[in-house]
Protein backbone atom coordinates (compact mmCIF):
# COMPACT_ATOMS: atom_id res chain seq x y z
CA UNK A 1 0.00 0.00 0.00
CA UNK A 2 2.79 2.16 1.12
CA UNK A 3 4.84 1.76 -1.91
CA UNK A 4 1.37 2.40 -4.39
CA UNK A 5 1.03 5.67 -2.63
CA UNK A 6 4.41 7.05 -3.64
CA UNK A 7 4.09 5.53 -7.13
CA UNK A 8 0.80 7.41 -7.40
CA UNK A 9 2.41 10.54 -5.70
CA UNK A 10 5.26 10.74 -8.31
CA UNK A 11 2.80 9.84 -11.46
CA UNK A 12 1.05 12.85 -9.63
CA UNK A 13 3.77 14.90 -10.15
CA UNK A 14 4.60 13.73 -13.82
CA UNK A 15 0.84 13.98 -14.81
CA UNK A 16 0.76 17.47 -13.64
CA UNK A 17 3.72 18.33 -15.88
CA UNK A 18 2.95 16.50 -18.93
CA UNK A 19 -0.87 18.13 -18.31
CA UNK A 20 0.71 21.76 -18.06
CA UNK A 21 3.21 21.26 -20.63
CA UNK A 22 0.69 20.48 -22.97
CA UNK A 23 -1.38 23.68 -22.19
CA UNK A 24 1.90 25.51 -22.99
CA UNK A 25 2.11 23.66 -26.69
CA UNK A 26 -1.65 24.17 -26.98
CA UNK A 27 -1.35 27.96 -26.56
CA UNK A 28 2.09 28.37 -28.06
CA UNK A 29 1.76 26.59 -31.39
CA UNK A 30 2.59 29.11 -33.87
CA UNK A 31 -0.42 28.28 -36.23
CA UNK A 32 -3.05 29.17 -33.68
CA UNK A 33 -1.20 32.44 -33.58
CA UNK A 34 -3.50 34.29 -35.59
CA UNK A 35 -6.59 32.71 -33.96
CA UNK A 36 -6.02 33.32 -30.60
CA UNK A 37 -5.05 37.06 -31.35
CA UNK A 38 -8.21 37.27 -33.25
CA UNK A 39 -10.31 36.19 -29.60
CA UNK A 40 -8.01 38.62 -27.96
CA UNK A 41 -9.93 41.52 -30.11
CA UNK A 42 -13.39 39.78 -29.41
CA UNK A 43 -14.41 42.50 -26.19
CA UNK A 44 -13.58 45.68 -28.33
CA UNK A 45 -15.99 43.88 -30.92
CA UNK A 46 -19.05 44.69 -28.86
CA UNK A 47 -19.55 48.16 -29.45
CA UNK A 48 -20.37 47.85 -32.76
CA UNK A 49 -22.46 45.52 -33.71
CA UNK A 50 -25.65 47.13 -33.64
CA UNK A 51 -26.51 45.62 -37.32
CA UNK A 52 -26.45 42.30 -35.84
CA UNK A 53 -29.76 40.89 -35.51
CA UNK B 1 -11.95 48.60 -36.99
CA UNK B 2 -14.44 51.20 -36.24
CA UNK B 3 -13.48 51.02 -32.01
CA UNK B 4 -10.17 52.01 -33.35
CA UNK B 5 -10.41 54.79 -35.29
CA UNK B 6 -12.78 56.10 -33.04
CA UNK B 7 -10.40 56.73 -29.86
CA UNK B 8 -10.04 60.31 -30.72
CA UNK B 9 -12.35 62.09 -27.96
CA UNK B 10 -12.06 60.39 -23.86
CA UNK B 11 -16.12 60.49 -24.41
CA UNK B 12 -16.61 58.43 -27.09
CA UNK B 13 -16.53 55.05 -25.45
CA UNK B 14 -19.48 56.04 -23.37
CA UNK B 15 -21.11 56.75 -26.20
CA UNK B 16 -20.66 53.77 -28.54
CA UNK B 17 -21.54 51.33 -26.06
CA UNK B 18 -24.99 50.61 -27.15
CA UNK B 19 -27.06 48.39 -29.95
CA UNK B 20 -25.98 44.34 -28.90
CA UNK B 21 -29.65 43.67 -29.20
CA UNK B 22 -29.02 42.13 -26.07
CA UNK B 23 -31.11 42.99 -23.07
CA UNK B 24 -28.48 42.79 -19.99
CA UNK B 25 -29.50 42.95 -16.89
CA UNK B 26 -27.84 46.39 -15.21
CA UNK B 27 -29.59 47.53 -12.41
CA UNK B 28 -28.10 45.47 -10.38
CA UNK B 29 -24.90 46.02 -11.14
CA UNK B 30 -25.28 49.67 -10.86
CA UNK B 31 -26.54 48.64 -6.99
CA UNK B 32 -23.27 46.96 -7.16
CA UNK B 33 -21.29 50.15 -8.38
CA UNK B 34 -22.79 51.90 -5.62
CA UNK B 35 -22.28 49.63 -2.58
CA UNK B 36 -18.48 49.41 -3.61
CA UNK B 37 -18.56 53.25 -3.06
CA UNK B 38 -20.20 53.41 0.54
CA UNK B 39 -18.36 50.32 1.56
CA UNK B 40 -14.53 51.68 -0.08
CA UNK B 41 -15.07 54.64 2.35
CA UNK B 42 -16.46 52.52 4.96
CA UNK B 43 -13.58 50.47 5.28
CA UNK B 44 -11.06 53.24 4.82
CA UNK B 45 -12.13 54.92 7.26
CA UNK B 46 -12.66 52.11 9.88
CA UNK B 47 -8.55 51.23 8.54
CA UNK B 48 -7.68 54.96 9.33
CA UNK B 49 -9.17 54.65 12.96
CA UNK B 50 -7.19 51.53 13.90
CA UNK B 51 -4.17 52.98 12.24
CA UNK B 52 -4.68 55.97 14.95
CA UNK B 53 -5.99 53.42 18.03
CA UNK B 54 -2.26 51.75 17.48
CA UNK B 55 -0.26 55.66 17.32
CA UNK B 56 -2.68 57.01 19.79
CA UNK B 57 -4.27 53.73 22.10
CA UNK B 58 -6.65 56.41 24.07
CA UNK B 59 -9.00 56.14 20.98
CA UNK B 60 -9.99 52.20 21.77
CA UNK B 61 -12.43 54.70 24.27
CA UNK B 62 -11.65 52.00 26.91
CA UNK B 63 -15.10 50.26 24.79
CA UNK B 64 -15.20 46.43 24.44
CA UNK B 65 -17.01 47.68 20.77
CA UNK B 66 -14.71 50.20 19.60
CA UNK B 67 -11.19 48.43 20.47
CA UNK B 68 -8.47 47.52 18.13
CA UNK B 69 -9.30 43.22 18.01
CA UNK B 70 -12.76 43.46 16.99
CA UNK B 71 -12.70 46.85 14.37
CA UNK B 72 -9.93 45.37 12.94
CA UNK B 73 -11.50 42.57 10.98
CA UNK B 74 -14.18 45.37 10.62
CA UNK B 75 -11.36 47.10 8.35
CA UNK B 76 -10.04 43.58 6.77
CA UNK B 77 -13.61 42.04 5.93
CA UNK B 78 -14.94 45.93 5.20
CA UNK B 79 -12.24 46.69 2.43
CA UNK B 80 -11.56 42.84 1.02
CA UNK B 81 -15.05 41.50 1.29
CA UNK B 82 -17.31 44.33 0.94
CA UNK B 83 -15.40 46.72 -0.82
CA UNK B 84 -13.84 44.50 -3.25
CA UNK B 85 -16.22 41.57 -2.55
CA UNK B 86 -18.53 44.44 -4.38
CA UNK B 87 -16.57 45.26 -6.99
CA UNK B 88 -15.43 41.54 -8.31
CA UNK B 89 -19.53 40.55 -8.45
CA UNK B 90 -20.70 43.96 -10.29
CA UNK B 91 -17.85 43.53 -12.78
CA UNK B 92 -18.08 39.84 -13.25
CA UNK B 93 -21.88 40.14 -13.75
CA UNK B 94 -21.29 42.60 -16.24
CA UNK B 95 -18.08 41.36 -18.16
CA UNK B 96 -19.86 38.13 -18.35
CA UNK B 97 -23.15 39.45 -20.03
CA UNK B 98 -20.71 41.38 -22.79
CA UNK B 99 -18.49 39.27 -23.57
CA UNK B 100 -20.73 36.59 -23.91
CA UNK B 101 -23.13 38.54 -25.66
CA UNK B 102 -25.69 37.36 -23.87
CA UNK B 103 -28.56 38.42 -20.79
CA UNK B 104 -27.14 36.94 -17.30
CA UNK B 105 -28.77 33.68 -16.15
CA UNK B 106 -31.55 34.31 -14.03
CA UNK B 107 -32.50 37.39 -15.01
CA UNK B 108 -33.16 40.74 -13.00
CA UNK B 109 -34.19 38.84 -10.07
CA UNK B 110 -31.29 36.78 -9.78
CA UNK B 111 -29.11 40.41 -10.05
CA UNK B 112 -31.03 41.69 -6.98
CA UNK B 113 -30.67 38.16 -4.84
CA UNK B 114 -26.99 37.83 -5.47
CA UNK B 115 -27.05 41.79 -4.32
CA UNK B 116 -29.27 42.04 -1.36
CA UNK B 117 -27.78 38.29 -0.19
CA UNK B 118 -24.16 39.81 -0.42
CA UNK B 119 -25.15 42.90 1.75
CA UNK B 120 -26.97 40.83 4.02
CA UNK B 121 -23.71 38.64 4.60
CA UNK B 122 -21.95 41.62 5.10
CA UNK B 123 -23.78 43.37 7.59
CA UNK B 124 -24.38 39.81 9.80
CA UNK B 125 -20.70 39.37 9.49
CA UNK B 126 -19.45 43.12 10.48
CA UNK B 127 -22.32 43.14 13.43
CA UNK B 128 -20.70 39.46 14.38
CA UNK B 129 -16.83 41.20 14.96
CA UNK B 130 -18.23 44.61 17.16
CA UNK B 131 -20.15 42.68 19.19
CA UNK B 132 -17.45 39.50 19.86
CA UNK B 133 -19.05 36.74 17.33
CA UNK B 134 -16.05 35.92 16.07
CA UNK B 135 -14.45 32.29 15.07
CA UNK B 136 -11.10 34.15 15.32
CA UNK B 137 -9.39 32.64 11.77
CA UNK B 138 -8.12 35.23 10.06
CA UNK B 139 -10.34 36.59 6.74
CA UNK B 140 -12.38 33.76 7.81
CA UNK B 141 -14.19 35.06 10.94
CA UNK B 142 -17.53 35.07 10.29
CA UNK B 143 -19.25 32.32 12.47
CA UNK B 144 -21.20 29.43 11.12
CA UNK B 145 -24.59 30.80 10.43
CA UNK B 146 -23.28 33.86 8.28
CA UNK B 147 -21.15 30.87 6.64
CA UNK B 148 -24.21 28.43 5.29
CA UNK B 149 -25.48 31.77 4.29
CA UNK B 150 -22.48 32.78 1.56
CA UNK B 151 -22.56 29.26 0.79
CA UNK B 152 -25.82 29.51 -0.60
CA UNK B 153 -25.56 32.57 -2.04
CA UNK B 154 -21.91 31.46 -3.52
CA UNK B 155 -23.69 28.44 -5.28
CA UNK B 156 -26.11 31.10 -6.92
CA UNK B 157 -23.58 32.74 -7.70
CA UNK B 158 -22.15 30.18 -9.80
CA UNK B 159 -25.26 29.10 -11.26
CA UNK B 160 -25.78 32.44 -12.24
CA UNK B 161 -22.32 32.97 -13.82
CA UNK B 162 -21.52 29.58 -15.66
CA UNK B 163 -25.55 29.76 -17.10
CA UNK B 164 -24.39 32.66 -18.66
CA UNK B 165 -21.64 31.25 -20.85
CA UNK B 166 -23.30 28.35 -21.32
CA UNK B 167 -26.12 30.51 -23.32
CA UNK B 168 -23.59 33.11 -24.36
CA UNK B 169 -23.54 33.72 -28.62
CA UNK B 170 -19.86 34.40 -28.65
CA UNK B 171 -18.04 30.84 -29.74
CA UNK B 172 -14.67 32.09 -27.34
CA UNK B 173 -15.31 32.51 -23.65
CA UNK B 174 -12.94 35.33 -23.05
CA UNK B 175 -10.39 35.25 -20.69
CA UNK B 176 -11.23 37.85 -18.33
CA UNK B 177 -14.42 34.80 -17.36
CA UNK B 178 -11.79 32.18 -16.71
CA UNK B 179 -10.55 34.11 -14.39
CA UNK B 180 -13.62 34.95 -12.62
CA UNK B 181 -14.63 31.37 -13.38
CA UNK B 182 -11.86 30.39 -11.26
CA UNK B 183 -12.27 33.21 -8.25
CA UNK B 184 -15.91 31.67 -8.13
CA UNK B 185 -14.89 27.89 -7.63
CA UNK B 186 -12.11 28.23 -5.67
CA UNK B 187 -13.47 30.36 -2.98
CA UNK B 188 -16.21 28.27 -2.69
CA UNK B 189 -14.14 25.40 -2.33
CA UNK B 190 -11.42 27.41 0.30
CA UNK B 191 -14.72 28.80 1.99
CA UNK B 192 -16.39 25.39 2.69
CA UNK B 193 -12.84 23.90 3.14
CA UNK B 194 -11.85 26.05 6.25
CA UNK B 195 -15.31 26.42 7.87
CA UNK B 196 -15.96 23.00 8.16
CA UNK B 197 -17.08 23.83 12.43
CA UNK B 198 -19.65 22.17 14.70
CA UNK B 199 -21.99 25.09 16.43
CA UNK B 200 -22.19 24.49 20.93
CA UNK B 201 -25.66 24.29 19.76
CA UNK B 202 -28.34 25.18 16.81
CA UNK B 203 -29.25 28.60 18.95
CA UNK B 204 -25.79 29.44 19.84
CA UNK B 205 -23.74 31.95 17.67
CA UNK B 206 -20.43 30.07 19.02
CA UNK B 207 -18.98 27.20 17.18
CA UNK B 208 -15.63 24.71 17.33
CA UNK B 209 -13.52 23.96 14.05
CA UNK B 210 -13.34 20.17 13.07
CA UNK B 211 -9.67 20.53 12.36
CA UNK B 212 -7.34 21.16 15.45
CA UNK B 213 -3.32 21.81 15.90
CA UNK B 214 -1.10 22.35 13.17
CA UNK B 215 -3.58 20.70 10.73
CA UNK B 216 -5.95 23.53 11.53
CA UNK B 217 -3.57 25.68 11.32
CA UNK B 218 -2.46 25.02 7.77
CA UNK B 219 -6.16 24.84 6.77
CA UNK B 220 -6.61 27.97 7.67
CA UNK B 221 -3.33 29.41 5.85
CA UNK B 222 -4.60 26.96 2.45
CA UNK B 223 -7.59 29.13 2.64
CA UNK B 224 -5.69 32.50 3.68
CA UNK B 225 -3.12 32.82 0.70
CA UNK B 226 -5.38 31.50 -1.40
CA UNK B 227 -8.39 33.88 -0.32
CA UNK B 228 -4.79 36.37 -1.65
CA UNK B 229 -4.28 34.09 -5.08
CA UNK B 230 -7.87 33.82 -6.19
CA UNK B 231 -10.13 36.48 -4.46
CA UNK B 232 -7.37 39.79 -5.02
CA UNK B 233 -5.43 38.41 -7.43
CA UNK B 234 -7.57 36.21 -9.99
CA UNK B 235 -10.68 38.31 -9.58
CA UNK B 236 -9.43 41.24 -9.82
CA UNK B 237 -6.92 39.99 -13.04
CA UNK B 238 -10.42 39.23 -14.74
CA UNK B 239 -11.04 43.03 -14.45
CA UNK B 240 -7.85 44.29 -15.85
CA UNK B 241 -8.09 41.34 -18.97
CA UNK B 242 -10.95 43.38 -19.40
CA UNK B 243 -11.02 46.98 -18.54
CA UNK B 244 -7.39 47.94 -19.17
CA UNK B 245 -8.18 46.75 -23.22
CA UNK B 246 -11.17 48.87 -23.01
CA UNK B 247 -9.97 51.74 -21.67
CA UNK B 248 -6.86 51.79 -23.89
CA UNK B 249 -9.12 50.56 -27.00
CA UNK B 250 -6.73 48.41 -28.29
CA UNK B 251 -6.50 44.13 -27.03
CA UNK B 252 -4.19 43.01 -24.62
CA UNK B 253 -0.44 42.65 -25.32
CA UNK B 254 -0.54 39.15 -25.94
CA UNK B 255 -3.63 37.08 -25.76
CA UNK B 256 -1.79 33.65 -25.49
CA UNK B 257 0.17 34.70 -23.15
CA UNK B 258 -2.65 35.60 -20.76
CA UNK B 259 -3.68 32.38 -21.33
CA UNK B 260 -0.42 30.75 -19.91
CA UNK B 261 -0.32 33.58 -17.15
CA UNK B 262 -4.19 31.89 -16.14
CA UNK B 263 -2.74 28.30 -16.22
CA UNK B 264 0.28 28.96 -14.41
CA UNK B 265 -1.52 30.67 -11.73
CA UNK B 266 -3.92 28.28 -11.27
CA UNK B 267 -1.19 25.35 -11.36
CA UNK B 268 0.73 26.80 -8.61
CA UNK B 269 -1.05 29.42 -6.65
CA UNK B 270 -2.91 26.69 -4.43
CA UNK B 271 0.42 25.34 -2.67
CA UNK B 272 1.91 28.42 -1.65
CA UNK B 273 0.07 28.62 1.64
CA UNK B 274 2.53 27.31 4.09
CA UNK B 275 5.15 30.68 3.86
CA UNK B 276 2.20 31.77 6.14
CA UNK B 277 4.00 29.26 9.66
CA UNK B 278 7.41 29.70 8.71
CA UNK B 279 9.43 28.27 11.95
CA UNK B 280 6.09 26.49 13.91
CA UNK B 281 5.05 23.47 14.39
CA UNK B 282 4.40 22.64 10.99
CA UNK B 283 7.02 20.03 8.98
CA UNK B 284 9.61 21.44 7.59
CA UNK B 285 9.14 19.89 3.41
CA UNK B 286 5.90 21.49 4.12
CA UNK B 287 7.47 24.87 4.65
CA UNK B 288 9.84 24.51 2.09
CA UNK B 289 7.46 23.51 -0.25
CA UNK B 290 5.27 26.69 -0.04
CA UNK B 291 8.38 28.41 0.11
CA UNK B 292 9.13 26.65 -3.35
CA UNK B 293 6.02 27.57 -4.64
CA UNK B 294 5.85 31.07 -3.61
CA UNK B 295 9.20 31.81 -5.22
CA UNK B 296 7.72 30.20 -8.54
CA UNK B 297 4.82 32.13 -8.32
CA UNK B 298 7.17 35.51 -9.71
CA UNK B 299 7.05 34.44 -12.84
CA UNK B 300 3.61 34.19 -13.58
CA UNK B 301 2.81 36.97 -12.22
CA UNK B 302 4.81 39.12 -13.53
CA UNK B 303 3.99 37.82 -17.11
CA UNK B 304 0.40 39.03 -16.17
CA UNK B 305 2.00 42.65 -15.21
CA UNK B 306 3.68 42.33 -18.26
CA UNK B 307 1.16 41.32 -20.80
CA UNK B 308 -1.25 44.48 -18.63
CA UNK B 309 1.26 47.00 -18.66
CA UNK B 310 2.06 46.43 -22.16
CA UNK B 311 -1.22 46.71 -23.49
CA UNK B 312 -0.84 50.63 -23.54
CA UNK B 313 2.53 49.88 -26.23
CA UNK B 314 1.45 52.69 -28.69
CA UNK B 315 -0.93 54.29 -26.55
CA UNK B 316 1.08 55.87 -24.06
CA UNK B 317 -0.49 59.02 -24.42
CA UNK B 318 -3.20 58.20 -23.30
CA UNK B 319 -1.99 57.87 -19.56
CA UNK B 320 -1.58 61.88 -20.02
CA UNK B 321 -5.38 62.64 -21.14
CA UNK B 322 -7.16 59.63 -18.90
CA UNK B 323 -6.60 59.55 -15.77
CA UNK B 324 -9.09 56.43 -14.83
CA UNK B 325 -6.49 54.53 -17.20
CA UNK B 326 -3.75 55.97 -15.07
CA UNK B 327 -5.45 54.16 -12.30
CA UNK B 328 -5.78 50.84 -14.24
CA UNK B 329 -2.27 50.56 -15.61
CA UNK B 330 -0.49 52.02 -12.06
CA UNK B 331 -2.94 49.05 -10.08
CA UNK B 332 -0.78 46.74 -12.75
CA UNK B 333 2.64 48.42 -11.62
CA UNK B 334 1.34 47.83 -7.80
CA UNK B 335 0.55 44.00 -8.88
CA UNK B 336 3.95 43.94 -10.08
CA UNK B 337 5.85 45.19 -7.34
CA UNK B 338 3.57 43.27 -4.46
CA UNK B 339 4.30 40.01 -6.51
CA UNK B 340 8.10 40.66 -6.06
CA UNK B 341 7.64 41.34 -2.66
CA UNK B 342 5.62 38.34 -1.95
CA UNK B 343 8.26 35.68 -2.88
CA UNK B 344 11.48 37.27 -1.41
CA UNK B 345 9.15 37.74 2.04
CA UNK B 346 8.53 33.91 1.43
CA UNK B 347 12.15 32.96 1.37
CA UNK B 348 12.45 31.41 4.86
CA UNK B 349 16.06 33.55 5.90
CA UNK B 350 13.77 36.99 4.97
CA UNK B 351 10.97 35.66 6.57
CA UNK B 352 12.62 34.50 9.87
CA UNK B 353 13.14 38.82 10.06
CA UNK B 354 9.62 39.71 8.41
CA UNK B 355 7.40 37.56 10.19
CA UNK B 356 4.69 39.35 12.46
CA UNK B 357 6.47 42.42 12.21
CA UNK B 358 4.80 45.31 10.06
CA UNK B 359 6.94 44.54 7.58
CA UNK B 360 3.92 42.25 6.22
CA UNK B 361 1.33 44.89 6.87
CA UNK B 362 3.23 47.29 4.85
CA UNK B 363 3.37 44.21 2.15
CA UNK B 364 -0.13 43.29 2.64
CA UNK B 365 -1.34 47.11 1.65
CA UNK B 366 1.04 47.65 -1.33
CA UNK B 367 -1.18 44.84 -2.81
CA UNK B 368 -4.39 46.27 -0.78
CA UNK B 369 -4.26 50.04 -2.20
CA UNK B 370 -2.32 49.45 -4.86
CA UNK B 371 -3.36 47.04 -7.03
CA UNK B 372 -6.99 45.95 -5.88
CA UNK B 373 -7.76 49.56 -4.84
CA UNK B 374 -6.63 51.01 -8.15
CA UNK B 375 -7.91 48.72 -10.93
CA UNK B 376 -10.97 49.05 -8.66
CA UNK B 377 -11.30 52.92 -9.51
CA UNK B 378 -9.78 52.44 -12.82
CA UNK B 379 -12.47 50.08 -13.68
CA UNK B 380 -15.71 52.22 -12.11
CA UNK B 381 -14.35 55.97 -13.46
CA UNK B 382 -14.58 53.84 -16.74
CA UNK B 383 -17.85 51.85 -16.17
CA UNK B 384 -19.85 54.67 -13.93
CA UNK B 385 -20.30 56.69 -17.11
CA UNK B 386 -21.33 53.29 -19.19
CA UNK B 387 -23.46 52.29 -16.73
CA UNK B 388 -25.66 55.56 -15.90
CA UNK B 389 -25.50 56.70 -20.06
CA UNK B 390 -23.25 59.60 -19.16
CA UNK B 391 -20.64 61.22 -21.68
CA UNK B 392 -17.92 61.10 -19.03
CA UNK B 393 -17.08 61.47 -15.66
CA UNK B 394 -18.51 64.93 -14.45
CA UNK B 395 -15.05 65.80 -13.20
CA UNK B 396 -11.75 64.89 -15.02
CA UNK B 397 -9.73 67.25 -12.64
CA UNK B 398 -11.07 65.10 -9.84
CA UNK B 399 -10.32 61.96 -11.08
CA UNK B 400 -6.42 63.28 -11.62
CA UNK B 401 -6.44 64.57 -7.65
CA UNK B 402 -8.14 61.14 -6.69
CA UNK B 403 -5.16 59.80 -8.47
CA UNK B 404 -2.18 61.73 -6.54
CA UNK B 405 -3.66 61.75 -3.25
CA UNK B 406 -3.93 57.90 -3.18
CA UNK B 407 -0.64 57.49 -4.69
CA UNK B 408 1.16 59.86 -1.94
CA UNK B 409 -1.25 57.98 0.99
CA UNK B 410 0.16 54.49 -0.46
CA UNK B 411 3.97 55.95 -0.95
CA UNK B 412 3.74 56.93 2.87
CA UNK B 413 2.36 53.85 4.05
CA UNK B 414 4.59 51.46 2.65
CA UNK B 415 7.89 53.14 3.19
CA UNK B 416 6.64 53.58 7.10
CA UNK B 417 5.82 50.09 7.55
CA UNK B 418 9.13 49.03 5.54
CA UNK B 419 11.23 51.03 8.31
CA UNK B 420 9.29 49.75 11.06
CA UNK B 421 8.87 46.70 10.28
CA UNK B 422 12.44 45.82 9.43
CA UNK B 423 13.16 48.21 12.80
CA UNK B 424 11.03 46.12 14.94
CA UNK B 425 12.17 42.63 13.60
CA UNK B 426 16.15 43.88 13.66
CA UNK B 427 15.22 44.68 17.44
CA UNK B 428 13.44 41.90 18.31
CA UNK B 429 16.89 39.98 17.27
CA UNK B 430 19.09 42.10 19.26
CA UNK B 431 21.21 40.39 21.77
CA UNK B 432 23.82 42.23 23.90
CA UNK B 433 27.06 41.19 24.94
CA UNK B 434 26.03 38.52 27.53
CA UNK B 435 23.71 36.84 25.36
CA UNK B 436 20.60 38.96 26.76
CA UNK B 437 17.55 40.58 24.45
CA UNK B 438 18.58 44.22 24.00
CA UNK B 439 15.53 45.35 24.15
CA UNK B 440 11.98 45.09 25.69
CA UNK B 441 8.77 44.35 23.85
CA UNK B 442 7.50 48.31 24.71
CA UNK B 443 10.69 49.57 23.60
CA UNK B 444 10.07 48.26 20.07
CA UNK B 445 6.47 49.97 20.25
CA UNK B 446 7.87 53.07 21.77
CA UNK B 447 10.18 53.05 18.80
CA UNK B 448 7.13 52.51 16.00
CA UNK B 449 5.54 55.07 17.20
CA UNK B 450 6.15 57.95 14.74
CA UNK B 451 5.81 55.69 12.09
CA UNK B 452 1.96 54.68 13.01
CA UNK B 453 1.90 58.27 12.95
CA UNK B 454 2.79 58.67 9.41
CA UNK B 455 1.09 55.26 8.58
CA UNK B 456 -2.39 56.41 9.69
CA UNK B 457 -1.36 60.54 7.77
CA UNK B 458 -1.75 57.84 4.66
CA UNK B 459 -4.58 56.74 5.25
CA UNK B 460 -5.98 59.73 5.54
CA UNK B 461 -4.81 60.82 2.17
CA UNK B 462 -6.38 57.71 0.77
CA UNK B 463 -9.77 57.76 1.77
CA UNK B 464 -9.68 61.69 1.01
CA UNK B 465 -9.04 60.82 -2.54
CA UNK B 466 -11.90 57.70 -2.40
CA UNK B 467 -14.22 60.39 -0.92
CA UNK B 468 -13.71 62.78 -4.01
CA UNK B 469 -14.25 60.21 -5.61
CA UNK B 470 -17.53 58.90 -4.20
CA UNK B 471 -18.31 62.73 -4.75
CA UNK B 472 -17.52 62.78 -8.47
CA UNK B 473 -19.88 59.38 -9.07
CA UNK B 474 -22.62 61.52 -7.73
CA UNK B 475 -21.96 63.94 -10.01
CA UNK B 476 -21.79 62.10 -12.54
CA UNK B 477 -25.15 60.12 -11.90
CA UNK B 478 -26.76 62.95 -10.85
CA UNK B 479 -25.83 66.09 -13.15
CA UNK B 480 -23.58 64.27 -15.61
CA UNK B 481 -23.76 65.06 -19.52
CA UNK B 482 -26.31 62.66 -20.59
CA UNK B 483 -25.12 60.71 -24.14
CA UNK B 484 -26.65 62.15 -27.39
CA UNK B 485 -28.58 59.48 -29.12
CA UNK B 486 -27.10 61.02 -32.37
CA UNK B 487 -23.47 60.25 -31.14
CA UNK B 488 -24.24 56.43 -30.36
CA UNK B 489 -25.07 55.96 -34.15
CA UNK B 490 -21.90 58.27 -35.49
CA UNK B 491 -19.00 56.20 -34.73
CA UNK B 492 -19.87 53.25 -36.56
CA UNK B 493 -20.43 55.34 -39.67
CA UNK B 494 -23.64 52.75 -40.46
CA UNK B 495 -27.61 53.21 -40.02
CA UNK B 496 -28.77 51.66 -36.17
CA UNK B 497 -31.93 50.14 -36.39
CA UNK B 498 -34.25 51.19 -33.93
CA UNK B 499 -34.41 48.80 -31.00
Amino acid sequence: MHELQSLFNSLWVLWFFVLFGGILVWVLWPTRKKTWEERGKMILRDDDRAEKG
Amino acid sequence: MASASMAASPGNWAAARQGTGVAYVEDPIRAFAIATMFWGIVGFLVGVVIASQLAWPALNLGLEWTSFGRLRPVHTSAVIFAFGGNALLGTSLYIVQRTCRARLWGGEEMGWWLFWGYQFFIVTAALGYVLGVTQGKEYAEPEWFSDLWLTVLWVMYLLAYAGTIMRREEPHIYVANWFFLAFIITVALLHIGNNVSLPLALTSTFSYAAPAGVQGAMIQWWYGHNAVGFFLTAGFLGMMYYFIPKQAERPVYSYRLSIVHFWSIIFLYIWAGPHHLHYTALPDWAQTLGMVFSVMLWMPSWGGMINGIMTLSGAWDKLRTNAGLRFSVTAVAFYGMSTFEGPVMSIKAVNSLSHYTDWTIGHVHSGALGWNGFITFGALYWLIPVLWKRARMWSEALIAWHFWLATLGIVLYITAMWVSGIMQGLMWRAYDELGFLQYSFIETVAAMHPYYVIRALGGVLYLSGAILMAWNVFKTITAGEEVEEARVAAPAAQPVPAE
